[in-house]
């Protein structure tokens, strides 16, 4: 695991000379995380990544995880595809089971923190036991469309917290409680982001069959229709024409999932024998990603809908021109021919691609710009800032705090 | 060579960063109609915010960097004239926020009434205006310097958000006279034509780094005599 020192290189002294300052503004206090699980799943990688290093900065930071059964875990993911806006089929009984596992963790876990940060709707339940300490709710999940029942649920708890956070604009509705805009944020020091040897890239291609003859366009997703595969093998025909290229289409294994499959079947009808479209199944293998990413001249990223996308970040941070659907958490990582294209259609995508296939001075600058808007705004150290701006945010309710 | 002595100053100059959190306000527009009554009662947070927002998160880009309600108005409504119109608002003329504020609603007042059909457009799902308020922390630095020699070395490393601090939000949001550099340069070290020098910048058309450097290049011309 990467210490805080090892992102120097990357951001700057005077960025990690201002998180020490935060830290030492956070002395004396004990942040408890909370969450469902400690292994697996975007919220535990993140502490993961995130915990080590706040106590490197002198924040006291814990984290507890709350207990719960197989039952209790299939109610929490109904309520997660509900609150993504899915239908879904939720019965009283569901509430009453999520109310008793609730309860048992009320009575079970101690929530001895200054600032008890509970993250996602699982531990939601317990600010029933809050005191004198400070609260915050992370909501990691895209809310900007939830089922009306399950989010009228989780708001009894949530206006008791003293503030939410939440990953883009869309997702805010009005609260009578403060609360935050933290967008996710990438480790540019994890194997998915690092630099690579030129000797791994092109082993990696080696590995797949692919040549660099002619550019590469990739979208890296799992098989899924809200990722739209089939719309990047018809924008790749359009583009076809005009400019010689090939695609790569790259996800991971749909052993689990019955609709992957049929995706998948969909997607190589549809690539029918065209020997510039590459279709891998890859393994959960972060370096080949990396690989793949760095190889390529377009990242396409078409989904219909998206949490927040941070393939586009990871896209993004390797100086890649980005073609991206306007959808989600997209829109605050690309700004449209700033440092990216925003697309809303096939044609859009294709047109873009072509676009930034012809002027490959235009397709640098974007990749350049999107690089520094990365840096800038979506690296894990200003993750770490807003972390501790958030915690101390609770002990001043200014607009503008003056600690000098 | 030999250099000129440089001038101790009565007070030294204390280097402060600005560190913000965005807080959402939950409020969002899809028509220009929406747009012009929030811009009227939101905070001056939100205001601000939206103002400067491009200037911090888009610092490589140049030059001028347009604000977000004339990104959206322009680029989500379609309304390029106002758009240019919000982002040619000179943000030097204002010396606080609630002056700005009036000179935005003004400029979307005025237009709609050449352009009523301008009214009844409506943002795309998902490309709706949220209002968004900044809150700013601001903390004391280890940097504390005494001369322009120091006050240079120093600029040259310290954060970006340091400087932005001192040139936009103390001169804005705390409603200081001018810039904190040109205040300390004038009236700690007596020089009023350096400080004149580089409160005259318009710090809004150009990046932050590029900020920085014309303001070290400006201190060490002035170092070297």
């Amino acid at each position: 695991m990467a210490k805080i020192e090892e992102y120097i290189p990357l951001v700057g002294q005077a960025v990690i000379d201002d998180l020490r300052l935060l830290g030492e503004r956070l002395k004396g206090k004990v942040i408890q995380h909370i969450n469902s699980t400690p292994v697996g799943g975007g919220v535990a990688e993140i502490l993961n990544r995130m915990v080590p290093l706040l106590r490197e900065l002198g924040v006291d930071t814990k984290w507890d995880v709350i207990r719960g059964g197989e039952q209790f875990f299939e109610v929490t993911k109904k309520f997660h595809n509900a609150l993504h806006g899915r239908a879904e089929e939720i019965i009283r009984r569901d509430f009453e089971i999520f109310m008793e596992t609730s309860q048992q963790n009320i009575e079970g876990v101690d929530t001895y923190g200054d600032v008890v940060f509970v993250h996602d709707p699982q531990p939601i339940a317990l600010i029933k036991k809050k005191a004198a300490n400070k609260w915050l709710w992370r909501c990691h999940i895209d809310v900007s469309e939830p089922d009306a029942r399950v989010w009228g649920f989780l708001l009894d708890f949530i206006v008791q917290y003293d503030s939410a956070v939440f990953s883009a604009p869309a997702f805010s509705r009005k609260l009578p409680i403060r609360q935050f805009l933290i967008s996710p944020s990438i480790d540019p020091l994890s194997d998915k982001n690092k630099e690579l040897p030129q000797e791994t890239i092109n082993s990696v291609l080696r590995k797949y069959g692919i040549l660099k003859n002619k550019p590469i366009l990739i979208q890296i997703s799992r098989f899924d229709r809200l990722k739209d595969p089939v719309g990047v093998i018809e924008a790749y025909l359009q583009v076809k024409k005009y400019v010689d290229c090939q695609l790569i289409l790259a996800g991971g294994t749909a052993a689990d999932d019955p609709e992957g499959f049929q995706v998948l079947e969909e997607v190589r009808e549809k690539a029918k024998d065209d020997p510039d479209i590459h279709i891998l199944l890859l393994p959960q293998n972060d370096i080949e990603v990396n690989a793949l990413q760095r190889a390529s001249d377009v990242i396409i990223q078409k989904s219909i809908r998206e949490g927040f996308g941070l393939t586009v970040a990871e896209a993004l941070w390797k100086a890649k021109p980005v073609v991206a659907s306007n959808v989600g958490g997209i829109s605050l990582q690309i700004k449209h021919k700033y440092s990216g294209l925003l697309c809303h259609s096939v044609e859009g995508a294709s047109f873009a691609i072509k676009q930034l296939l012809s002027s490959p001075a235009y397709a640098k600058k974007l990749g350049e710009n999107g690089r520094e808007h990365i840096k800038n705004n979506f690296l894990i150290t200003r993750h770490l800032r807003d972390y501790m701006l958030l915690f101390l945010s609770l002990y001043y309710p200014e607009d503008v705090v003056q600690l000098c | 060579m030999i250099m000129p002595e440089l001038i101790k100053a009565k007070e030294p100059f204390k280097f402060c960063t600005r560190l913000h959190l965005s807080e959402l306000t939950g409020l969002r527009a899809t028509t220009l109609g929406q747009l012009l009554d929030f811009i009227k009662e939101v905070p001056g947070a939100c205001i601000y915010h939206h103002t400067h927002r491009f200037l911090q998160q888009h610092q490589y880009l140049s030059p001028e960097p347009p604000n977000d309600f004339a990104y959206w108005v322009a680029d989500v409504l379609g309304e390029d004239e106002l758009g240019e119109r919000l982002a040619s608002i000179d943000t030097m003329l204002y010396s606080t926020i609630h002056d700005l504020r009036e000179r935005i609603y003004l400029t979307i007042e005025d237009y709609l009434k050449g352009n009523p059909v301008a009214k009844l457009k409506f943002a795309r799902s998902g490309e709706e205006f949220h209002f968004i308020k900044s809150v700013s922390f601001i903390l004391p630095t280890n940097y504390l310097v005494y001369d322009l020699g120091e006050f240079a070395r120093v600029l040259r490393k310290i954060t970006i958000d340091s400087i932005y601090f001192h040139i936009f939000e103390a001169r804005l949001r705390l409603e200081k006279p001018t810039n904190d550099f040109s205040y300390w340069i004038e009236n700690s070290l007596g020089d009023k034509k350096l400080a004149d020098q580089i409160s005259a910048f318009d710090p809004y058309t150009c990046t932050l780094e590029d900020l920085r450097n014309k303001i070290i290049q400006i201190v060490e011309r002035r170092v070297s005599g």
